[in-house]
């Protein structure tokens, strides 16, 4: 990682995670889906978005994090992904943070193998630990994981 | 030196094959027309070539350029008709033809390929014309003669001409053949394109006077002038042709910046220019060059360049040249690309009215290279498919989005909004259809390969075999040309191969020695028709029948039951050959198999026709797109999907009252008794791995009969909707390896509903899978059907002793009902079905036969049918069965009642005129009378 990365930030459960901001299309409100029985559990349905039909990933069920609660819609953050966009449902969205190398740190080893290999590392902001993701393992379900 | 700007020869290689495309066709319709050489085709096919070879100079491919000049030697020849379009010639001109394609396919390599045979074959017909002819060498002093007032432009172009370009040098004799060559098209041609080339170059001059240094419009004159100097004198106007080529000269000198665009140089240029619109009117005119004077024009072109030699730049000019046309800077290619040309232009004295100009859009003007000038080649370009296609998804979401503005205008009632609103949806739609057609391309594209095909099998084969076509301009998808290229290919392969005779044996059947093939396309119901039909043997039934049963593929019970046209239909199975012997064009026995799978892959349907000794004729049935799908929308769990209209058979709907009865159980496996038979069903709900939807206890289970690789099964649904176009939309990767998905769709709501795929849901329930030998003729005796046009599914039903058909696009929908459920409402039988009065009809009446048997059941078999918006219920002694069948020709009955008899599967059996019968029952007591109105025949 060279000098400053740049990170779109998103709350699950309380925690912040980001992703490379590079790789994020658009940030959209909730979208009515269709489901797709017969999918893997994190895979919630399929979104119009704007003409083209995108697969959303609920987060929450990828990353085994408790089910939302409440009517609290989550949001959409749509990425580009290996053939074509997919969304990702998250809880919030945050701000756009600009991260330094020195702050990172690789997850901790006692975390959940499962969650583990999703996430790439920690950076330790001021007040919280920014978890970024592995957004090419996310949206793979080869392992079976699901 | 090799110019490497890969951009320019993609373009060339582009271009080039669509030359080669118009040569093939010319060269075969040469050969045909033996008896009047066509010189329009031949220098077409000249035309082609010579750009080929020009450009292919220019960018150092010397195998491509040697092969090409050669070619161009021989159509020389031919041109001058010092050498006859021969069988042999033409062959080994189209021999030249492919190799020269090959090289462009492998553009890269193509230097280091060996094209000597080709060459040598080229050479020695070259060799045997000029031993006929070798007297005429002697008018290429004169061609030259005539340009030699700036002849100093060809000695300069050395330059960037690599080395095998010196033979191109006239080394063919010109013995200009004054009938042929004022072809009158020809002249017209050129005096038309003429005269728009002075127009556009007065155009470019004015333009140049404001801004002299424009090197765009000097290239542009530049061109113009070579065009022009190249058709005139091709047709032998070489007064015209001098003085277009000393303009050229000066264009060159100009663009060359030696010599700046003056006031004298501009009057110049307008001297010649009304110099050459008076001899084109002349032209015009006398059909011919006439004695007009042309050396004061020249002479004027002299001085101007004279004036510039003593401006001490004489010992510039010629080594500016020499050194090899600046490369590299982008704006110089043009100018390198022309210089080139001028020197392989002026060798043979050719007619180029398509020079190929750098831009990056390129017309296509391949089939009309005549009539083509350069302001019509201008008015195409080339696009990018996924350009296109991601046009189409914008067009598609535009049309939701007006779909959404539409329902509320509705509600607003505004009428600004209103007709704002009937504006946007007119447009939307128009620019929908137009996005549309930029993807079709016509059928045409592909067919225009089959004649070289056929006659090059032939040829093998020993046989004659004339192509006809017709339906050329029959448009389809691209996507779908694409599809069916190679099976269409195959197919005709196969006819060449199997279906035509030897001529000895035609001769002995009383048959032309030459056999016919016949490519007929055409649109009907939004599908498009290919028939591939020829008059030879046709198929041999009793070897195919012998041939099944020998491999195993059919028992020699089913194969006696078979009918012909159900025999036909076994060549299609896999690993089937009847052909004794695997020869090298067909006989394998993958090849039908795989034709019947690529055609079905892309929903359409393929059917065979055969009478022995008359000929095969296979008709192959086309979605228009593959895009866009008529489907079948049914919910389910309160989602909605779509079902393919192709893998669906009928709809069936049973009655809870009375469906205990009719939905059974083996071993916990449900089937349905369709018609005497038993249907297997598949609970979509389970398929899909969710609990039964909260519907299927309340009043009705709904079927869906869907066929799929020749068996039949029932999907149970909640609900079913209607059936819609839907546009396919593919999956996502995370979601492609579920198999009871094909595909996504947006339905006019904007929500996402999924498109099952009928095989995947099949495989899944193994309905498919549990039968290994996948014949299909044993499924139901009516899985096969018997088709000759026109075709239509019928429902057959029967009224005590007699079979009575209707056609099934006049039933909404077949219903058992309890006999018991009937009420009586001014003095006419009425059930309630789905909450409304439905007033029956008993067809035994209608047709005045006493209806005897009493139904076993206490239900009654009622056909619902539908006709403006009322639903009539037609009660029928027995519903038999829906068969595809086939109605020739009705032998006419007195009843009014009927349409007419004709034999269906083997039984004389009535068909049904039911609008007629519901119009004599309801018309008189229907509170409507404008209905009555709109029938054709009122009673």
């Amino acid at each position: 990682m060279n000098d400053e990365t740049r990170l779109c930030t998103f709350f699950l459960d309380q925690q912040m995670y980001g992703i490379d901001v590079r790789s994020v299309q658009e940030v959209i409100r909730y979208q009515e889906m269709t489901e797709v029985p017969l999918a893997p559990e994190s895979v919630v349905g399929l979104i119009n978005l704007r003409g083209q039909i995108v697969t959303a990933i609920d987060l929450r069920k990828r990353l085994k994090l408790p089910q939302r609660g409440g009517d609290a819609l989550p949001m959409n953050v749509v990425i580009h992904g290996e053939d074509g966009a997919i969304s990702l449902l998250v809880d919030q969205i945050g701000d756009v943070q600009s991260i330094l190398p020195e702050n990172y740190e690789s997850p901790p080893d006692t975390m959940s193998s499962s969650s583990r290999e999703l996430i790439r590392g920690t950076y330790k902001l001021k007040d919280r630990l920014l978890l970024v993701l592995n957004t090419e393992k996310t949206t793979r379900f080869s392992d079976g994981s699901d | 030196m090799t110019i490497q700007d890969d951009e320019l020869q993609k373009e060339f290689v582009i271009e080039s094959l669509e030359h080669l495309a118009s040569v093939e066709t010319q060269l075969l319709e040469l050969e045909s027309d033996d008896d009047s050489i066509d010189l329009d085709k031949i220098n077409n096919v000249f035309r082609a070539i010579h750009s080929i070879k020009g450009v292919a100079g220019f960018l150092s491919l010397d195998t491509l350029e040697s092969l090409a000049h050669r070619e161009e030697e021989v159509l020389n020849r031919l041109r001058n008709r010092e050498l006859r379009p021969t069988h042999d010639v033409i062959n080994t001109l189209l021999k030249a033809t492919d190799r020269l394609r090959s090289l462009l396919d492998s553009i890269e390599s193509s230097n280091s390929e060996d094209v000597s045979d080709h060459i040598d074959a080229l050479e020695k017909l070259l060799a045997d014309s000029s031993i006929e002819t070798s007297v005429s060498d002697s008018s290429e002093p004169s061609h030259v003669e005539h340009c030699r007032a700036v002849e100093m432009e060809l000695v300069t172009t050395d330059g960037p001409m690599p080395e095998t370009s010196a033979p191109q040098e006239p080394s063919a004799p010109e013995a200009p053949s004054e009938a042929g060559r004022k072809n009158a098209t020809g002249l017209r041609d050129f005096l038309i394109e003429s005269f728009d080339h002075l127009e556009q170059i007065e155009a470019y001059l004015v333009a140049l006077e404001s801004n002299p240094g424009s090197q765009d419009v000097l290239n542009a004159i530049y061109r113009v002038f070579h065009s022009l100097k190249g058709s005139s004198d091709f047709l032998g106007f070489q007064r015209t042709a001098a003085v277009a080529h000393a303009s050229e000269g000066i264009m060159s000198e100009l663009r060359a910046g030696r010599l700046v665009y003056n006031t004298p140089v501009a009057n110049c240029m307008f001297q010649v220019l009304d110099h050459l619109r008076k001899q084109i009117s002349r032209i015009e005119q006398l059909h011919g060059e006439g004695i007009d004077d042309v050396e004061p024009v020249l002479e004027c072109i002299q001085d101007v360049l004279r004036v510039m030699d003593h401006g001490s730049r004489v010992p510039v000019k010629l080594d500016s040249k020499r050194t090899p046309a600046p490369q590299g800077i982008p704006a110089s290619l043009p100018h390198a690309l022309e210089s080139s040309k001028i020197a392989s232009d002026s060798a043979p004295g050719v007619a180029k009215p398509s020079t190929p100009k750098p831009t990056p859009a390129k017309p296509s003007p391949s089939n009309n290279p005549e009539g083509a000038a350069p302001s019509a080649s201008e008015s195409t370009i080339r696009v990018d498919v996924s350009l296109l296609d991601k046009l189409m998804t914008r067009v598609g979401e535009l049309v939701l989005a007006r779909n959404q503005i539409l329902q509320f205008a509705g509600k607003l009632a505004d009428n600004d909004l209103i007709s704002a609103t009937q504006r946007l949806n007119l447009i939307t739609t128009e620019l929908q259809e137009g996005v549309m057609k930029t993807r079709m391309q016509p059928i045409g594209n592909i067919w225009s390969k089959l004649p070289r095909l056929v006659r090059d099998l032939a040829e093998t084969c020993g046989k004659r075999v004339r192509i006809e076509m017709q339906g050329k301009d029959t448009e389809l998808d691209k996507t779908i040309i694409e599809a069916i290229k190679d099976p269409l290919t195959h197919l005709v392969r196969n006819t060449v191969d199997h279906g035509i005779e030897r001529p000895e044996v035609r001769v002995e059947c009383d048959k032309p020695e030459e056999g016919c093939l016949y490519l007929q396309a055409y649109h009907e119901g939004g599908q498009v028709n290919i028939e591939i039909s020829d008059d030879g043997a046709g198929l041999n039934l009793a070897k195919i029948r012998t041939k099944a049963v020998e491999k195993g593929l059919i028992t020699p019970d089913q194969a006696s039951k078979l009918s012909d046209h159900d025999t036909a239909q076994l060549i299609f199975l896999p690993g089937f050959s009847t052909a004794d012997k695997v020869s090298n064009v067909s006989g394998r026995g993958v090849g039908m198999d795989v034709v019947k799978t690529n055609i079905e892959k892309i929903g359409g349907t393929i059917d065979l026709q055969s009478t022995e000794g008359l000929g095969t004729s296979i008709k192959i049935k086309i979605p228009l797109t593959l895009a866009i799908i008529p489907a079948l929308i049914i919910t389910n769990n309160g989602n909605r999907f779509a079902i393919p209209q192709v893998n669906l058979s009928e709809l069936v709907r049973v009655d809870t009252t009375t469906s205990e009865t009719q939905i059974e159980w083996i071993h916990g496996t449900p089937v349905y008794r369709l018609r005497g038979q038993l249907l297997p069903l598949v609970f979509l709900h389970q398929i899909l791995g969710r609990s039964a939807g909260g519907q299927n206890v309340s009043e009705s289970v709904n079927i869906v009969v869907l066929r799929v690789d020749g068996r039949q099964f029932g999907l149970v649904v909640d609900r079913i909707n209607d059936t819609e176009e839907i546009v396919v939309k593919p999956m996502g990767k995370l979601l492609k390896h579920i198999p009871v998905f094909a595909g996504a769709t947006i339905m006019g709501d904007g929500k996402v509903a999924l498109i099952l795929d009928v095989l995947g849901l099949a495989s899944k329930s193994t309905i498919v899978s549990k039968d290994a030998n996948r014949t299909g003729y044993h499924s139901s005796a009516n899985a096969a059907n018997a088709k000759i046009t026109p075709t239509r599914q019928m429902v057959i039903c029967s009224s005590e002793d007699r079979r009575l058909a209707l056609p099934i696009s006049q039933v909404a929908r077949l219903e058992k009902i309890p006999v018991k459920e009937i009420e009586h409402t001014d003095n006419r039988e009425v059930v309630q079905y789905r909450n409304s009065i439905l007033p029956l009809i008993r067809l035994c009446e209608s047709l005045g036969i006493r209806d005897t048997t009493p139904s076993s059941d206490g239900l009654m078999d009622v056909i619902i049918y539908e006709e403006n918006s009322r639903t009539y219920g037609l009660v029928v002694h027995r519903i038999v069965d829906i068969v595809d069948a086939t109605i020739d020709e009705l032998q006419p009955c007195n009843h009014k009642a009927l349409l007419g008899s004709t034999v269906i599967h083997g039984h004389v059996t009535e068909v049904v005129n039911l609008p007629a019968i519901i119009q004599r029952e309801f018309l008189g007591i229907m509170p409507n009378a404008s209905e009555g109105e709109q029938r054709s025949c009122p009673e």
